[in-house]
C-alpha cells in the first residue's frame, strides 16, 4: 500500500456504518446489534466498551469483516463491504485490517519473525527476503529488535503480544483492531502495550481497542459504549438515533 | 479487490514447516505408509529377484529336456511288449541339430526280470528287488551322470546286445557291489551281466540312481518291449532347441507314423515363472494394499487431530488472508508431503530388503526401476487421499469460531 494511495482517501473514514444492524435467525431471532450508524476517521483512536454478551463480539466480527451484517451497509475505508464477494472480504481483512487477539494467536513452532511474516504471506509480499526484513522492522518497532528469532514459547506474555501487533502491523493495514488486547496480561504489562498502542496511534494509526476494561477504555480520546446491542457515544447521545441526522 | 493468493513455494514451506513441527508424530503418522509402500517395493522386487532366479534355474536344466513318449499301438516287436521307437532311435534323434544325447528307456517289468541277485543263486538282496530300466546308452549320456566308479556302457554296447549293467550307488551297495576290479557281475534272473560302472549322481532322471541300469538291446533280447509302462525317449539339447526339437522329433523317428509319439517339450518359462510367483505374489500385494489403506486411515485420523487441534491457527490464516483453498491447499500438501516421505522411507527399505534376501539366498537381487519410481507415487497418492477429508473440514471452519478460543 503506498503513501499516496493513502493521502487520496485522506478524507475518507476508515469505518462507515450506515444504518449496520445484525440479526442472529431463530427461533427465536436475536438482534445481537439493533442497526446503527457510526464513523470513525483516519489516526482515531477508539476504544469499545461494554459488559460481557452486549455485542462487543458482534461489533468485532462486524468490523473485522469475519461476519457479514444482516441490515445495513458497511463501508471499510471506502470500500463496500455489502458487495464483496467471499474472496474479496478476505483479500479486504487480509489488507486492511490488522487483528491483534487477546490470547495472541501466535503460532508456538515458529520464531517471532516468522510469525510476522504470516501476515504477508497471502498479500502482496511475494519474495521471502523482503518479507522477512520488512517482519523485522515491525518487530524493531515494537521494541523486540533483540529477539527476532525466539520462539513464542520463551516470550513473556507482553512479548508476545507485541509479536501479535507487530504481525498486525506489518502489512500496514488502514485500522488495527484489537480484542481486549490485554485480557491475559498483568496491569504493568498491559500498561506497556496500551503505552505501544498510543505511540502507533500518535504515529497515525488508526486503532480500535474493544475491551471491558474501564481503565483501557479511558486512554482513548474517543470511547463508544455497547450495551444489549445498542450503540452509544460517550456523549450520551445513542447511536441509533443519529440516524439520518 | 484483488483476491489473495499464495504462491506454490510458500504453499510448499508452510507444509513442510506444519509436517516438521511435530516430528515424532509425524514419522508415527508415516508409519504405515512406510510399511505399505515398504512391502510394495520388497514383494514385487522379490518376485522379480526369484523370477530371475527361476529363469537361471531353468535355462540350465530343464530348457534343454525334451521327453517324447510312446502312444503308437504295437509296433514291429509287437509279440514282446508294444515299442514304437526304431532299433536306431538314438541316432536319428542325435542326428537332429541341436541335440546333445538321446536314448530310449522303459522300465522292466519285475514278473520279467527278477531276482536281481548278486550271485547265481542264493538268497535275494534284502528288501525288494532294485528296479531294472531298459535304457539306450544315449539316455545314459543325457542324464549327465557321475560317476563313482567304472563307465557308462556304450553303441558298442547297445549293437551287440551285451549284457553289461550300469547300477546306482545305492543299488550297487545293497547288492554288495563295492568295486569293479574284480570284474563282478548280477544276476537278473538267471541272466548274468557284467557291471560296468556305478553312478554317484544324475543330473536328470534321478530315479537311475535306484536302479539297474542294462542296455535296451539286451532287455528286449531276454524279456521283449515294455510291458504296461510304454517307453519313452530323453533328449538333451542345446539351449534354445528343445521346442524345436521337440516339433522334429516324431518324424525323425518314424516319418510314415509320427503320430506315434507324443513329444514334451519343456513347459515356457514365461508361464512356470508366472505360476511360481503369482499366487504369492497376490497375496503379499493384498498385504502392501492393506498396509497402504492403513497408512492412509493413519495419515487421515492425524490431519484430522491436527485440524482441530490448529483450529486457532485456521482462524489466524483466515483473519491474515487466507482464503479457504489456501487452508485445504496446505493440509492437503501436508498429508501429501507425510505420505511422499512414508513412500520414499518405504522404498528404500523394500529396497534394502530385496537385497539383504537376495544376499543372504546368494541370488542375484532385481528390482524393476519402475517398481522404485513408482513406489513414491503411491505413497504421495495415498497422501492425498488421506488428506482430502481433514483438509476440507479445516476449510469450512469458520474463521469467527476459530479466533473465539
Amino acid at each position: 500500500m503506498s503513501a499516496p494511495d493513502r493521502e487520496d482517501r485522506a478524507g475518507t473514514p476508515v469505518i462507515e456504518f450506515r444504518d449496520v444492524g445484525l440479526t442472529y435467525p431463530g427461533p427465536p431471532p436475536v438482534e445481537a446489534l439493533k442497526p446503527c450508524a457510526l464513523r470513525i476517521d483516519p489516526s482515531e483512536y477508539v476504544t469499545v466498551v461494554g459488559p460481557s454478551g452486549s455485542g462487543k463480539s458482534t461489533f468485532l466480527n462486524i468490523v473485522g469483516l469475519l461476519d457479514a451484517p444482516t441490515a445495513g451497509t458497511y463501508l471499510l475505508d471506502g470500500v463496500d463491504t455489502g458487495t464483496l464477494p467471499d474472496a474479496g472480504r478476505t483479500a479486504l481483512r487480509g489488507r486492511r485490517i490488522g487483528f491483534v487477539f487477546q490470547s495472541f494467536h501466535l503460532l508456538p513452532h515458529r520464531s517471532a519473525v516468522e510469525n510476522v511474516c504470516l501476515a504477508m504471506l497471502y498479500n502482496a509480499v511475494a519474495v521471502r527476503r523482503e518479507r522477512t526484513a520488512l517482519a523485522r522492522e515491525a518487530l524493531s518497532r515494537v521494541g523486540l529488535g533483540h529477539r527476532y528469532d525466539a520462539l513464542p514459547t520463551r516470550l513473556s506474555g507482553g512479548e508476545r503480544q507485541r509479536v501479535a501487533i507487530a504481525r498486525a502491523l506489518v502489512a500496514r493495514p488502514a485500522l488495527l483492531l484489537c480484542d481486549e488486547p490485554t485480557g491475559n496480561l498483568d496491569s504493568a504489562t498491559a500498561d506497556s502495550v496500551l503505552g505501544l498502542l498510543d505511540e502507533l496511534h500518535a504515529d497515525g494509526m488508526t486503532v480500535v481497542v474493544i475491551t471491558h476494561d474501564p481503565g483501557v477504555a479511558g486512554r482513548a480520546p474517543r470511547t463508544i459504549t455497547i450495551r444489549d446491542g445498542f450503540l452509544t457515544e460517550e456523549d450520551g447521545l445513542p447511536r441509533q438515533e443519529r440516524v439520518g441526522t | 479487490m484483488e483476491p489473495s493468493r499464495l504462491h506454490w513455494r510458500d504453499l510448499l514451506a508452510e507444509s513442510f514447516a506444519g509436517v516438521l513441527q511435530r516430528p515424532a508424530r509425524s514419522v508415527l503418522t508415516a508409519v504405515g505408509t512406510v510399511l505399505g509402500v515398504g512391502t510394495f517395493v520388497a514383494v514385487l522386487g522379490l518376485t522379480a529377484t526369484t523370477s530371475a532366479q527361476v529363469d537361471t534355474r531353468f535355462t540350465t536344466l530343464t530348457a534343454t529336456e525334451v521327453t517324447v513318449e510312446d502312444t503308437g499301438g504295437d509296433g514291429p516287436e509287437g509279440a514282446k511288449g508294444a515299442l514304437s521307437f526304431p532299433v536306431d532311435a538314438d541316432r536319428r534323434i542325435e542326428r537332429l541339430n541341436g541335440v546333445e544325447a538321446a536314448g530310449v528307456y522303459w522300465s522292466v517289468s519285475a514278473k520279467q526280470a527278477a531276482p536281481v541277485r548278486s550271485a547265481p543263486i542264493g538268497a535275494a538282496a534284502a528288501g525288494d528287488d532294485p528296479p531294472v530300466v531298459a535304457a539306450s546308452s544315449g539316455v545314459l549320456r543325457a542324464a549327465r551322470p557321475t560317476l563313482e566308479q567304472g563307465r557308462i556302457y556304450d553303441r558298442w554296447h547297445d549293437g551287440g546286445g551285451q549284457r553289461v549293467a550300469v547300477l546306482g550307488s545305492s543299488v550297487a551297495e545293497r547288492l554288495g557291489v563295492t568295486t569293479l576290479e574284480t570284474g563282478p557281475a548280477v544276476f537278473i534272473g538267471q541272466v548274468p551281466f557284467t557291471v560296468v560302472g556305478i553312478v554317484e549322481d544324475t543330473e536328470r532322471m534321478p530315479e537311475l540312481l535306484t536302479a539297474v541300469i542294462v542296455p535296451r538291446t539286451a532287455a528286449q533280447e531276454l524279456w521283449g518291449g515294455p510291458q504296461g509302462e510304454r517307453a519313452r525317449m530323453l533328449v538333451s539339447t542345446r539351449l534354445g532347441a528343445a521346442v524345436q526339437i521337440a516339433d522334429e522329433a516324431p518324424l525323425a523317428l518314424r516319418a510314415e507314423s509320427p503320430d506315434h509319439f507324443r513329444s514334451v517339450p519343456p513347459p515356457d518359462p514365461k508361464k512356470l515363472r508366472s505360476k511360481v510367483t503369482s499366487d504369492l505374489n497376490q497375496l503379499f500385494l493384498v498385504l502392501a494394499a492393506v498396509c497402504l489403506v492403513i497408512g492412509a486411515v493413519g495419515i487421515a485420523n492425524t490431519t484430522l487431530v491436527a485440524v482441530l487441534e490448529r483450529t486457532s491457527e485456521i482462524g489466524l490464516r483466515r483473519s491474515l488472508g487466507a482464503r479457504g483453498r489456501h487452508v485445504t491447499g496446505q493440509f492437503l500438501t501436508e498429508s501429501a508431503v507425510l505420505g511422499t516421505l512414508g513412500g520414499l522411507v518405504g522404498t528404500s527399505i523394500g529396497t534394502l530388503t530385496v537385497v539383504i534376501v537376495a544376499v543372504v539366498r546368494e541370488w542375484t537381487p532385481v528390482v524393476h526401476p519402475l517398481t522404485v519410481a513408482a513406489a513414491p507415487v503411491v505413497g504421495l497418492l495415498t497422501g492425498v487421499l488421506a488428506g482430502l477429508y481433514p483438509a476440507w473440514r479445516a476449510a469450512r471452519i469458520q474463521p469467527v469460531e476459530a479466533l473465539r478460543r
